[in-house]
């Protein structure tokens, strides 16, 4: 693997000099590498992963498990990528098992969420079931635990 | 009155360890970035956390045998046959002791008569001269030398040999050096051992920690296995050093006299710490693999800041310490430590705590995130500057 994309996975939230320092590279050879990953498209881009349930404005989310008739030629990808373009879509999965796509979707509200599903998503053709399963509560996004506290874990400063 | 008279006069005069002088300088100041933790900065994987959990749940609170769980010392046998080539009875050829700290303790016990003289090699880890000390033995320390990267060399052995030198006591890989040694050393090491009639103590509490090459174990040479006693553990390879969980593997008639010790004076390990033992044998090896990948990163970046820095240091081809010299800064290593901690707060533990020749080095930790060593380099780099300009 990729030294710079290993150290990204070890120890996010580096900055690109502390990548560089780790790294021996130049800061703008790091940066050029992270460009070039862009392009490769192996890169997708930075998201925040933020403890939603601290937040006013929540995020009402849902997973729906979508059962799909897949077309010659083409199979599942077709309608896959087409509900993927949804905004509401955060993830979108093909699946092994008792339905094909697996979607993460969120919204504002509740409403929202329903109304996307039984407007947009049950109805595209091709779509032959929905079942909606709405997130009560969050545990650990993304590898990070919601409830651990930034604990100083008493560690000593100085050991044989 | 004078309660210090009823102290025994052995521990009177036992010095007190270099790094306990130090802990109490950097314990009082703040916003210290420490390198001078000798353990994994990993919280042990939780799945080992969880069997031990579990262990609780089901009632595990009680003594186990002496020698130790037998589906632990079951697992130990594999493991040690599987990684270092020698195959151990769980019968009879394996203890299970609290830390390898208490295995070497029972092993001096045991072992050192009055007056028996004890080889180990130094700079090393800081309980070994004291325990020969208080096993009335007579510590004979041999030099390991930054221009062999501290791996111990026969040469050294022979020059430092003396009539009476029942025990060689090995770290490989050592804290705090780093030093290892290869096969042809280890077995130059071996044929001093058969030609001189030394028992063995080797301390392989890092060997998983070997970043090139193969880690040697003295015990699987020929002839080697019925004059070693084997150390391992778990504190390092599988971050577990709070659980203080060790074993020790040898001949049945050494196992048996330090089991002796060992019933009188310890009982058992913890069984919880035992439990949590087998499961990191039994699914450990992942996160201990991972663990080392990162080490091995971290290590090739602090030891490159190191020599950029103008403070020689050899790659250290295990254990997670560098062992940068600061002669070249003109001041002693603990005069140097001491003002790198008050001018930039950063802790580095001076070498002469871990013996005399450990004199002009300072041990480093880089068992620690990117981003306090790099901070940390940045602060030893701006002091060394200083130092600089103003000789």
């Amino acid at each position: 693997m990729n030294p710079l994309i290993k150290l990204l996975l070890e120890s996010g939230g580096l900055s690109t000099a502390q990548m560089a320092q780790v790294l021996n590279l130049t800061e703008a050879e790091v940066n050029r590498q992270l460009d070039q990953l862009k392009r490769d498209r192996l890169l997708l881009g930075w998201r925040p992963v933020l403890n939603l349930a601290q937040e006013d404005a929540g995020l009402v989310r849902a997973v729906i498990e979508v059962r799909i008739t897949p077309e010659r030629g083409g199979g599942f990808n077709r309608l896959a990528e087409r509900i993927s373009r949804f905004d509401e879509v955060e993830s979108c999965y093909l699946m092994s098992g008792a339905y094909d796509l697996l979607v993460f979707a969120s919204g504002p509200s509740l409403q929202k969420v329903a109304g996307f599903v039984s407007e947009k998503l049950a109805t595209l053709e091709g779509v032959l079931s929905t079942a909606t399963h709405f997130l009560l509560r969050s545990y650990k996004e993304q590898g990070f635990l919601l409830d651990a506290r930034s604990e100083d874990n008493n560690r000593l400063k100085v050991a044989p | 009155m004078d309660t210090a008279r009823f102290i025994a006069r052995h521990v009177v005069n036992l010095p007190r360890s270099g790094i306990r002088d130090f802990f109490e300088v950097v314990s009082k100041m703040q916003d210290v970035i420490s390198l001078g933790i000798g353990e994994p900065d990993f919280d042990t994987p939780w799945h080992i956390r969880e069997a031990a959990i579990y262990a609780l749940e089901k009632g595990k609170t009680h003594y186990t045998s002496n020698l130790g769980l037998v589906e632990l010392r079951r697992a130990i046998s594999r493991y040690v046959e599987k990684n270092f080539g020698v195959s151990y009875r769980p019968e009879d050829e394996i203890l299970v002791t609290v830390g390898v700290s208490e295995a070497l303790d029972i092993a001096f016990r045991a072992l050192v008569n009055p007056g028996d003289k004890v080889m180990f090699h130094q700079p090393c880890y800081v309980s070994y001269h004291p325990s020969i000390t208080l096993t009335h033995g007579v510590a004979v320390p041999v030099p390991t030398y930054a221009k062999d990267n501290f791996a111990l060399t026969a040469g050294a052995l022979a020059a430092a040999w003396q009539p009476g030198c029942k025990l060689l006591m090995l770290n490989l890989p050592c804290n705090p050096t780093g030093g290892t040694c290869d096969r042809a050393q280890i077995e130059a090491i071996a044929r001093f051992c058969l030609e001189k009639d030394l028992l063995v103590l080797s301390d392989e509490i890092y060997s998983e920690l070997t970043f090139e090459g193969e880690h040697v174990s003295i015990a699987s040479l020929p002839s080697m296995k019925e004059r070693t006693i084997f150390l391992h553990g778990f504190s390092k390879a599988f971050a577990m050093t709070g659980w203080r969980i060790g074993y020790a593997c040898g001949p049945a008639a050494l196992i048996e006299a330090m089991m002796k010790v060992h019933q009188y004076s310890m009982m058992c390990a913890s069984i919880i710490s035992q439990e949590a033992a087998i499961e990191a044998l039994q699914r450990g090896e992942d996160a201990m693999k991972a663990m080392r990948e990162q080490y091995r990163r971290r290590r090739d970046f602090i030891v490159r800041r190191f020599n950029e820095i103008g403070l020689k240091c050899h790659l250290p081809r295990g254990s997670f310490y560098a062992f940068p010299c600061v002669a070249g800064t003109g001041l002693k290593e603990t005069d140097f430590a001491v003002g790198l901690l008050q001018a930039e707060r950063v802790a580095m533990v001076p070498g002469s705590a871990f013996g005399a020749n450990g004199a002009g080095f300072c041990r480093a930790c880089f068992a620690t995130g990117y981003d306090r060593l790099i901070e940390a380099a940045n602060r030893i780099e701006r002091h060394v500057q200083r130092l600089a300009a103003k000789s």
